[in-house]
């Protein structure tokens, strides 16, 4: 079982913002889906590892970035080349 | 070279973005209007995965995938609605309202690439590209009607796709017909030097139906299990049936992990989905942050207001299951439970050739049916998960109607045999006309 | 025995490695010169639908530090997801390693408090950096921050050490030898700005332990570890608790100061990176064929050129000085050289602030010369190596030596030209006359100073000294 106060915590983890409002229709709906997951408490470890490629590189060799325009084309703000984000301190 | 006139009325909202002209090249698709899923990134074209936080997102790149539809010579004629970043089974999540099905208005046409499917099912465009994480193109594919193949995991480059759940998804081709899903998948199978998980395995196969004679067709009970409509199973009975009749053997056969597989599928997809949507935050792309407030708050604030409820909950859900503590019970047994499925194929595809089965366990919904219940619409994604999970290709054919409503048989092969799903579904189809 | 036995330290060491390409995409490395967001792309600015491929180049480095460092490769390791939020990070989460690093468990030994001792390395792995954060006052206070990600993706090493070591000096020593082993590999360009980065775990035996985040120079390392430790040590001396915390370094003030605890409540949610395949390198590692590493490389100077250990250690712990030093030392005397390179030439660098790469080799070359021939004393030539990095700094054209020395007649003199020096010295100084003829000795340094003094360094002291003695010697029977 999940509490509000979890819910409240996750969505701060997950910088997700939720409203108080919110919180009982989350935690709700939480609580069915994961007592849904808990079939898995079922499941046994089995330590086997994994199949598939291994060592997919590229080349160190140098491609072409973006041009100054296109980086900034999809940016809100920007300043001499910079992209602006909210304050950090 | 030349362009394509687009002037469908599109009266189902199975496009985000419509081009009106689109030009187009040489090749064996010249001029072919083809609708690309608003989660597969194109140049110049607004990308928004049907949601506000991409909106007047426009990439500066194109998708592997719509570089080769390109190349062959089709014409990008729009961007076709879907579940906000692929997270649903309806469409209706989208930021840009749902879209109905053609062939039912009053019904969903399933999800999450609903908009690719209700485009090519009204006939607007012949053939689509849509996205399957966990049933997103053989789901809406069912529920109006076309068909949809979902390709084994890294036969098409995933490099453009907007990441939902990377372990799981894939751009598949979506049309009205078997040979039209061939010719699409043609044109988009193959290696991709920027995709790490492609594979080389490019497709040439032209569709035949005379395979289906001795093919060895797997039938699991659970596919007929607790919750599969008993008049579409029944009517998948029925499509098996025809199958035999063709001259295909069918094997009754058992697929124990399924119990555990949509519920690995789902702490999968949303782990994966709550790491691969943190990098929406306004500040390189999609609306601007507003706030003058410090960027833990703001970020808080922007996320709330442009991305809606299914998928912060996803996000929060996936974040919980990765979590300090929740790591060993949820993600780490869901990667067990996946291994579990794929040996299970393994094991039957020993034996078998194709498995067969309906491929959703009901026809679609009224529109609205499933929005206040996110757990009864998760569970409607349970015979299309184990595919996804496995990574092994899957097909959904129409098979008829109940109640007016289209079935969808879903027939699953080996890994990289395409060729012989698409061969099974095409006697199938051929058998119908 | 030294004074911080009761004193645990552990080192987390990035640097930057020096491929041409970013760890996951294309984009050029060498950006310095270049304004900000001009070296991104789809995949290293994070835009949706990029996917990450592994840069095979930075793998064969890491494995290159593997081996130089004594470490084990296992059949397979994996890069993971780090996830957090803060506006230098694109994707909102780091690609990194995290249970199945590249490499674990090897040492690398330097010189102790107490001689020579092997410092354990726990693991190393790669990663990928963050852009770059540049923040923007508004009436007062920081109302938004400017991002650059030029140096998104740059691939980075971690280097973690076992708690071994004991003192700041250590934890420095320990810098510096991994740094000219890593550049000794040629897998990082220690010139870099920005490209080491450290954060530091101390403990007092006993007490609980404290990580020191954000130390970004080899300075702040030592600058940093010391103060904590006495900060740490004045706590339990006033019968206080040490409390179990993230610290930052303020590298101006030269102090560290608490984080605040909701930074360090981080839960990052690691798990396998879905969008890349493992690696399987274990089998690469007997193929790399190591470079002369410092410690061969100094034992090799000793028997080479035949200078002293300290020499050798100073030449060869940084690999363009071992380079400069060699090249010397093809051309001039190879102890006069290790002397004049390693006591004389890297203090004034160090002074300067200056790279051993800016001196004009062909000029210090000169230089030792004229000292070897014994043409100028080595106070005139100290002045000669002033006057030519002083033009190395001020970008002009350093004059060569010799001509320095004719135009400013600093030629070394014959002893017995300084004849009326010494009779001045001797008259204008009578009290340190008397004083040396009272046997106290220094009197004569005194006296030998004044008549450099007047030579302007000229005359050679170890020639005057006695001439000056033979003059003022007390008379016998006197």
């Amino acid at each position: 079982m999940v509490s509000e106060s979890d819910v409240a915590h996750i969505a701060i983890l997950a910088d997700i913002g939720i409203g108080d409002d919110e919180l009982a229709e989350f935690t709700g709906q939480f609580n069915a889906i994961l007592e849904y997951f808990d079939l898995l408490d079922q499941v046994e470890e089995s330590g086997r590892s994994g199949t598939g490629t291994t060592n997919i590189f590229r080349d160190d060799e140098i491609a072409p970035s973006l041009p100054l325009d296109g980086v900034l084309e999809n940016a809100g703000e920007s300043e001499a080349g910079y992209i602006r984000a909210p304050k950090v301190m | 070279m030349g362009s394509v006139a687009f002037d469908a009325e599109d009266r189902w909202n199975a496009f985000i973005t419509i081009c009106r002209r689109a030009g187009h090249g040489d090749g064996p698709l010249a001029g072919v209007p083809v609708a690309v899923k608003d989660i597969i990134s194109t140049a110049g074209i607004q990308t928004t995965c049907g949601s506000l936080v991409l909106k007047g997102y426009v990439p500066p790149y194109d998708a592997h995938v719509v570089e080769l539809v390109k190349a062959a010579g089709a014409a990008v004629v729009g961007k076709t609605n879907m579940d906000e970043f692929g997270m649903g089974t309806t469409t209706e999540s989208s930021a840009f309202g749902p879209t109905t099905n053609p062939v039912d208005t009053t019904r969903v046409p399933g999800g999450s690439s609903g908009g690719s499917a209700a485009a090519v099912a009204s006939g607007m465009v012949p053939m689509a590209l849509g996205t399957d994480t966990g049933g997103s193109i053989r789901c809406p594919a069912a529920f109006c009607g076309i068909v949809g193949l979902k390709p084994t995991y890294g036969r098409v480059s995933r490099y453009g796709l907007v990441a939902y759940a990377n372990s799981l998804e894939g751009i598949g081709p979506m049309a009205g017909n078997v040979e039209d899903v061939s010719r699409l998948f043609s044109v988009i199978a193959g290696p991709d030097a920027r995709d790490a998980t492609s594979i080389d395995r490019p497709y040439t196969h032209t569709p035949s139906s005379d395979r289906i004679r001795g093919l060895r067709i797997g039938v699991p009970a659970e596919f007929f299990g607790e919750g599969v409509d008993p008049a579409v199973a029944e009517r998948v009975r029925a499509a098996i049936g025809d199958l035999a009749d063709l001259g295909a053997e069918i094997v009754e056969c058992s697929m124990p992990s399924m119990a555990f597989a949509l519920a690995a599928y789902y702490v999968t997809c949303t782990s994966e989905a709550s790491s691969n949507l943190a990098r929406f935050d306004g500040v390189r792309y999609g609306p601007d942050i507003v706030s003058k407030r410090s960027w833990h708050e703001a970020y808080q604030e922007h996320r709330r207001e442009h991305l809606g409820k299914e998928v912060r909950r996803r996000i929060m859900l996936g974040t919980f299951a990765l979590s300090a503590g929740y790591y060993g019970k949820y993600y780490a047994k869901a990667q067990e439970a996946r291994k579990n499925v794929g040996e299970d194929f393994a094991r039957l595809f020993a034996d078998v050739d194709v498995i067969a089965g309906p491929t959703m366990p009901t026809t679609a919904f009224a529109l609205g049916e499933k929005t206040a219940d996110p757990l009864s619409m998760y569970l409607a994604d349970i015979l299309t998960v184990p595919a996804n999970l496995a990574g092994v290709p899957a097909i959904s054919v129409p098979c008829g109607t109940v109640n007016g409503l289209p079935v969808g048989l879903q027939l699953i092969g080996r890994h990289c045999e395409e060729e012989l799903i698409i061969d099974a579904a095409c006697a199938y189809e051929e058998a119908q006309r | 025995m030294t004074e911080h036995t009761d004193v645990v330290i552990g080192l987390e060491i990035h640097c930057q490695l020096n491929t041409q390409t970013k760890l996951f995409c294309g984009c050029a490395t060498d950006y310095k010169t270049d304004g900000p967001n001009t070296h991104v792309c789809p995949i290293c600015l994070g835009l949706p639908g990029a996917l990450p491929m592994i840069n095979r180049k930075a793998v064969e480095y890491g494995l290159r530090v593997a081996k130089a460092l004594n470490l084990e490769v296992p059949e397979e390791s994996e890069f993971a997801r780090k996830n957090y939020f803060y506006p230098d990070l694109p994707k909102g989460y780091q690609i990194t390693m995290y249970d199945r690093p590249l490499a674990v468990r090897g040492h690398l030994e330097i010189e102790g408090d107490d001689g020579e001792k092997d410092i354990r390395i726990t693991r190393i792995h790669l990663e990928e950096d963050p852009g770059r954060l540049v923040h923007r006052a508004g009436a007062g206070r920081v109302a938004y921050t400017l991002v650059d990600y030029n140096r998104s993706g740059i691939p980075l090493i971690e280097i973690v050490t076992e708690p071994d070591l004991r003192s700041p000096k250590e934890a420095r020593r320990f810098l510096n030898k991994l740094r000219a082993t890593l550049e000794y590999l040629d897998v990082y360009d220690g010139e870099r700005e920005g490209g080491l980065r450290v954060d530091a775990n101390i403990s007092i035996r006993g007490s609980e332990r404290v990580e020191v985040k954000n130390i970004s120079s080899y300075r702040g390392v030592e600058k940093a570890l010391t103060f904590e430790i006495t900060r740490q040590k004045n706590l339990i001396r006033r019968g206080l608790r040490v409390v179990r915390e993230t610290r930052h370094f303020q590298e101006g003030r030269g102090i560290t100061t608490s984080a605040r605890s909701k930074e360090t409540e981080n839960d990052y949610r690691y798990f396998p990176e879905p969008d890349l395949r493992p690696l399987r390198v274990k089998d690469w590692v007997e193929a790399i064929a190591l470079p002369e590493l410092p410690d061969a490389r100094r034992d090799r100077f000793m028997a080479t050129y035949g200078i002293s250990l300290n020499h050798a250690r100073t030449l060869t712990g940084d690999l363009r000085l071992a380079e400069f030093y060699e090249a010397l030392a093809a051309k001039v005397e190879p102890t006069l050289a290790a002397t004049w390179t390693a006591d004389t030439l890297l203090g004034e660098l160090n002074y300067r602030d200056m790279p051993v790469t800016t001196v004009p080799l062909d000029h210090f070359t000169d230089l030792v010369g004229l000292v070897g021939r014994g043409e100028v004393t080595d106070r005139v030539a100290v002045d000669v190596l002033r006057a030519l990095l002083n033009a190395v700094v001020n970008n002009e054209t350093p004059v060569k030596p010799l001509d320095y020395v004719r135009e400013h007649n600093l030629g070394k003199g014959a002893a017995d030209a300084f004849a009326a020096v010494i009779d001045a010295v001797i008259a204008e100084n009578p009290q340190a006359v008397a004083d040396y003829r009272e046997g106290r000795g220094t009197a004569l340094n005194f006296l030998v100073g004044q008549a450099m003094k007047k030579t302007r360094g000229k005359a050679d002291p170890k020639e005057i000294t006695p001439l000056i003695a033979a003059r003022i010697a007390p008379k016998e029977g006197a």
